[in-house]
């Protein structure tokens, strides 16, 4: 009885936070469908503020620049950051620590602080602000969750197993190659993953190194929040919101999936 | 080991673009715009105390409503069946992954003068009342943002409380109430630290929830940082400053959870 009663109500306060986390998005979502400029008051239902959203040139400009400045940041990131993962997986104790201070230092300092650190950089050294200064802040603040998601995956592989295959005749590319880039894979693509989604979401970092030309998505909506009521931003709100939504369901539902064959397997073994 | 050389590109990169950026920014701190050493930026922050001040003020509030918010919605998921689990946290990953910006965005819309919430209101004859631009809609928009930060940490040292532990408590005696200071409170302490480290983080450096929700009127200390080096304030050298100020903050906060979570987890390995 009590552990009924517990139930409906820990299911209550469930459902009380997240209403509180979805109801200002279903808002939001509604609201992209009113047909008014003022964002309080309802005056039927129009789509041609999606119309609008697909005409706006500085939005798709932002949208591709957004979509480039992840692509390149995030592979780049993979690139270095796993390296780097190997490099300071062979170091001795202490370079490693030393090594590891640092790299913690853009994962621990606030956004902002990284932003205008990056900022001063390009200033002092007279680099003009393009797409170029965005891509290379954005992989700054990827490397270090590529080697976070890396090195752990290094630590637990068997070090021997490098070792024989050089014995069995791999030159250290091959082993690589072979050996330990099969064992790691897991760590790199969710150091990729990570990577990616951060670098597509960043605005405080992104705000400083922009300028004018460069604007990715983020950057883009924050100029337009502060000019003037865009009901645009309501509709592109719902398209991200229904473009995560399907895309966590996807990947959720490949997972459990996953999980039952692994099941059935482990039952057949 | 030639595997050492890997590290080589990155630690590159480190240097030009982690390292000497923070060094400038120590520079600018301790110069002037004639390039003098000086301690005068310091001194100049000083005097923005009370901004300061409100900042971290509104970032404990923000934090502590999470922890509060937080701390039974993890523990009651935790204790859903497998696929519940795995639904609900999905849940509350979703919004994260919605640009904060927008989700702030559809506060305004709430919240404004003849927003959707007062003009709810009216209808039944109450308000309109002044919800945006005060400190309150301010801490709202960090609550609103950062929750899943806290409640995911939570969650995840929760979900490993083995649940025979707490039957085990029970039959000994304990308490609902007892259960949960006594066993999964302690267990639960390094989520905790973690938690209020990510959610007090971005609150406190924010400069955006502020002027979306604060309307401007109302300053942290990272609009000051923010307007130093692009808005009309323009000083970089005071902006650098204040930078580190920020950091001390910061700093002195991982200090004070990480006090929180070691001696505890200390006992939990004699034990």
């Amino acid at each position: 009885m009590t552990k009924k009663q517990n139930s409906f109500t820990s299911n209550l306060y469930i459902f009380i936070v997240m209403a509180f986390m979805y109801l200002p998005i279903l808002v939001m979502i509604i609201y992209s469908f009113n047909d008014s400029k003022s964002r309080g008051a309802w005056a039927g239902f129009t789509t041609k503020w999606y119309a609008d959203l697909l005409q706006n040139e500085s939005i798709l400009t932002a949208l591709w620049n957004t979509l480039i400045v992840a692509v390149i940041s995030s592979v780049v990131a993979t690139l270095l950051g796993t390296a780097a993962a190997v490099g300071i997986q062979a170091m001795k104790k202490r370079n490693r620590e030393l090594i590891m201070n640092f790299t913690y230092l853009p994962v621990m300092s606030p956004e902002i602080v990284m932003g205008v650190s990056l900022m001063l950089l390009f200033v002092m050294f007279g680099v003009d602000f393009s797409l170029f200064t965005v891509i290379v802040a954005h992989i700054t603040f990827n490397v270090p969750y590529v080697i976070l998601s890396v090195l752990p995956k290094l630590r637990q592989m068997d070090k021997y197993l490098f070792e024989a295959a050089m014995d069995l005749g791999c030159t250290p590319l091959q082993a690589f190659m072979k050996v330990m880039l099969p064992e790691i894979m897991p760590g790199i693509i969710s150091g990729f993953l990570i990577a990616f989604t951060f670098s597509l979401d960043d605005f405080n970092i992104s705000y400083f190194v922009s300028g004018e030309r460069a604007q990715t998505l983020p950057v883009l909506i924050y100029s337009m929040t502060r000019k003037r009521v865009s009901p645009e931003i309501n509709a592109l709100s719902a398209i991200i919101f229904v473009v995560v939504l399907t895309v966590l369901i996807i990947t959720n539902l490949n997972d459990v999936r996953k999980e039952k064959q692994l099941q059935k397997g482990g039952r057949r073994g | 080991m030639k595997a050492r050389i890997a590290a080589a590109p990155y630690l590159l990169w480190a240097a030009l673009f982690i390292i000497i950026p923070m060094g400038l920014v120590g520079w600018y701190a301790i110069t002037d715009m004639d390039g003098n050493l000086t301690l005068d930026n310091f001194s100049a922050s000083m005097r923005f105390a009370p901004v300061i001040g409100s900042s971290v003020w509104l970032a404990i509030i923000a934090t502590g409503i999470c922890l509060v918010i937080a701390y039974p919605l993890a523990y009651m998921i935790s204790r859903k069946s497998g696929i519940g689990q795995r639904t609900l946290i999905l849940l509350v990953m979703l919004p994260m992954w919605m640009n904060f910006l927008l989700r702030t965005y559809a506060w305004m819309t709430l919240l404004e003068n003849n927003g959707v919430i007062n003009r709810l209101l009216g209808m039944i004859g109450l308000g309109p009342y002044e919800m945006i631009n005060t400190p309150g809609a301010v801490v709202l928009g960090m609550v609103y943002n950062y929750l899943p930060f806290m409640i995911l940490p939570l969650y995840s040292v929760m979900t490993k409380i083995e649940p025979l532990l707490i039957e085990a408590a029970t039959d000994l005696g304990c308490s609902p109430w007892e259960t949960m200071k006594r066993v999964i409170l302690p267990l639960s302490l390094p989520g905790i630290a973690t938690g209020i480290t990510m959610v007090f983080v971005p609150s406190v450096s924010t400069f955006v929830i502020s002027v979306m929700l604060g309307g401007g009127s109302f300053m942290l200390i990272g609009d000051l940082i923010e307007m130093q080096f692009l808005g009309n304030a323009y000083n970089p050298h005071l902006g650098a400053a204040l930078s580190l100020v920020l950091m001390a903050i910061l700093l002195l906060c991982m200090v004070i959870t990480d006090m929180f979570s070691n001696p505890e987890e200390k006992e939990g390995l004699l034990l």
